[in-house]
């Protein structure tokens, strides 16, 4: 006997009912089909977030002030402010890790200039900011070494201020005031866009951070540091040498808490991708389980058809069929469907992304390893949903099968 | 001659429950190589029981059976499909085709199941067969495509194509006109001209005067065994057929 054979007559049998076969695939087509999409989707929406928070800067460490506790009340991120310029000039002096830090002195306030005004963010930085963000000037220069040694009031602009102050005009060398006090504009930021929590990354000005800090704050402490690793490699090493010289300079005993904290870029990629992961895990979970009620209609017109065929399998038994090869025929049935299905349903997985892609702000992003599982799922799905009718057409008595009406 | 069906003392008692069944009771029969033998007997005579035992589509309660001199009851199902496969072929009342399958298709299903290695290719072996039943014309053509005689030819083409020892056909013109029934009958007698064991099952004494033998059962018991003395040729009968429907013609025209 040969296996070709057997093939052979269950293909035929599949032909000989086109349409119901057709039919009985498309739960497996639909199954595997949003199994892909939907995966593709959230792993797509995914790679968004992922892209954006790389445009922070790459190699990126953060390192934020710590939490107070009183009494078992935390206070809150922030509450312990004790990071200094001097923190930052002392891990840019000592660290042999990182090749780039940046204090951050953040404060809110309405420009002026040019006949106009906009409420924004100006942030206090060294000369290393545009080097650790990736950040390029689109016109004039940034500030240098002997403006933040000399907290001089000159500013760089973001894209968004520039365009509202000085619409149309070249706004370097212009004055503008913030808060009464005049800056000069040296520079403008080539534009950013949307950051991942959707806010406009150009409405920022920069100043030299001595100059916010003490000029425009008047205090004593930085909302944050940011310092990036020489290399990806290093990112760990860079981590732990930067937390050793804070609690060196911040006079920490061994047994203490960090009065700090320190988070690298791929904790915060983490942390952002976690919801959109756990989105994708629900929609394939979804997904997968209409693969299954796919396979239960195998199931279900397999079982119909061993029963409306039963006169058939009575005639395949009285001319030497043995039941395995009844068996086998109607699982290769089962697996054909579902397995046509898988292919089916990929292709149309394919053309639906495709016109996502094209026609909606979703950019789903198919993963081959999921094309692989599903249809390697639909196979499985065949094969166990097949065996049970399979297994019933077998192990009919010829006698009682060939007087079927 | 070889003996192909050898009977000793065989019985079937179907159980159904609170009744059992006495289908057989205690048949011997002996078939040689190239006989014609006709079954006769009433319905409940147990005639499709017998025919199912000697089909191998069932084994029998008591007694024992051997076929081609290998005693059936040994056997395991497996090894009853692959006698039936290379042994058997069978013929029934209502044709038994696939339907929505080429003639072609329907013959080759023997050959597809066949283990001995012996069928090298089925669509040879398929046309070989339809063309000597005389419908090598036709191979192509789907069930409902043709009429109940061709049907039946069909039928008898897929049993000879595995050439089995005997072709079994249980009431093969119960179903058919009687001109097709000559007509068929005129095959099974070309067949066996030609070297086939016959068996067929009937209840009508005018299709078993075909055959060279009859064996009349009655309720499980086989009431005689006889040899056909007067026996009808198929041919000979189609020819006086085609003058009587003359006949009615002319009859008609005056």
């Amino acid at each position: 006997m040969k296996w070709k054979n057997i093939f052979l007559i269950a293909f035929r049998s599949i032909l000989k009912n086109r349409m119901r076969s057709l039919l009985t695939s498309l739960g497996i087509v639909i199954g595997v089909c949003s199994v892909i999409v939907m995966v593709a989707i959230g792993e797509g929406s995914q790679a968004k977030v992922k892209e954006q928070i790389n445009s922070l800067g790459t190699n990126l460490l953060i390192i934020f002030p710590g939490i107070s506790h009183a009494g078992g009340v935390s206070r809150g991120a922030g509450s312990l402010n004790r990071l200094s310029l001097d923190d930052a000039e002392k891990i840019a002096e000592e660290a042999k890790y990182i090749d780039a830090v940046s204090p951050m002195v953040m404060t809110g306030a309405q420009v002026i200039g040019g006949g106009n005004n906009w409420m924004t963010s100006i942030n206090g930085v060294s000369i290393d900011y545009p080097k650790i963000r990736d950040w390029e000037l689109a016109s004039g220069e940034f500030f240098t070494e002997q403006d933040i040694r000399s907290r001089r009031k000159v500013a760089v602009l973001g894209k968004t201020i520039a365009d509202n102050l000085f619409p149309g005009q070249d706004p370097i060398g212009e004055r503008i005031r913030i808060r009464n006090t005049p800056f000069k504009v040296i520079g403008v930021l080539s534009e950013k866009g949307q950051n991942a929590r959707g806010m406009d990354e150009d409405d920022l000005v920069l100043a030299p951070s001595t100059t916010v800090l003490y000029r425009l704050k008047g205090r004593r402490w930085v909302n944050m540091i940011f310092a990036r690793a020489a290399s990806a490699d290093q990112m760990d090493a860079a981590k732990k040498e930067a937390e050793n010289l804070l609690r060196e300079s911040h006079r920490i005993e061994p047994k203490e808490e960090d009065d700090f904290g320190v988070r690298d870029q791929t904790e915060i990629i983490q942390m952002a991708t976690e919801t959109s992961r756990t989105l994708t895990l629900l929609l394939g979970a979804v997904a997968a389980v209409s693969l299954i009620v796919g396979g239960i209609g195998i199931m279900n017109i397999m079982l119909v058809s061993v029963t409306e065929r039963t006169r058939e399998i009575g005639i395949r038994l009285s001319v030497g069929a043995r039941n395995t090869d009844v068996l086998v025929q109607f699982l290769t049935e089962a697996v054909a469907l579902s397995l046509t299905g898988g292919l089916i349903g990929i292709m149309l997985a394919n053309c639906v992304a495709f016109l996502l892609n094209r026609f909606t702000e979703l950019n789903p992003v198919i993963n081959p390893g999921i094309v692989l599982l599903s249809f390697a799922f639909a196979a499985v799905v065949g094969i166990f949903f097949g065996f049970y009718p399979a297994r019933k057409a077998s192990n009919l008595n010829p006698i009682d099968a060939l007087r079927y009406e | 001659m070889k003996t192909i069906i050898e009977m000793k003392k065989v019985s079937k008692v179907y159980d159904l429950g609170d009744v059992a069944v006495n289908a057989l009771r205690g048949i011997n029969i002996e078939i040689k190589r190239g006989e014609f033998v006709a079954v006769m007997g009433a319905s409940g005579s147990g005639k499709s029981t017998l025919m199912n035992i000697i089909g191998c589509l069932d084994q029998p309660t008591t007694g024992d059976y051997y076929l081609d001199g290998v005693n059936i009851n040994d056997l395991s199902s497996n090894e009853l499909a692959d006698i039936r496969n290379q042994k058997i072929g069978f013929v029934f009342q209502v044709f038994n085709l696939l339907p929505r399958t080429s003639a072609l298709e329907n013959v080759e299903l023997p050959l597809l199941y066949d283990r001995s290695g012996l069928a090298k290719d089925p669509r040879k072996g398929a046309t070989w067969a339809l063309n000597r039943v005389g419908l090598g014309d036709r191979i192509s053509h789907e069930p409902h495509q043709l009429s109940g005689g061709q049907r039946q030819r069909v039928a008898i083409a897929r049993a000879l194509v595995n050439q089995p020892e005997i072709i079994l056909a249980d009431e093969p013109t119960g179903n058919i006109d009687t001109r097709a029934s000559i007509d068929l009958l005129s095959v099974f007698q070309k067949l066996n001209d030609q070297g086939n064991t016959i068996v067929l099952v009937t209840h009508e004494k005018d299709i078993a005067e075909y055959a060279k033998r009859i064996i009349n059962l009655r309720d499980g018991y086989i009431v005689n065994k006889k040899i056909v003395k007067k026996r009808r040729s198929a041919l000979n009968d189609l020819e006086n057929w085609q003058d009587e429907e003359e006949k009615i013609q002319v009859d008609y025209e005056k």
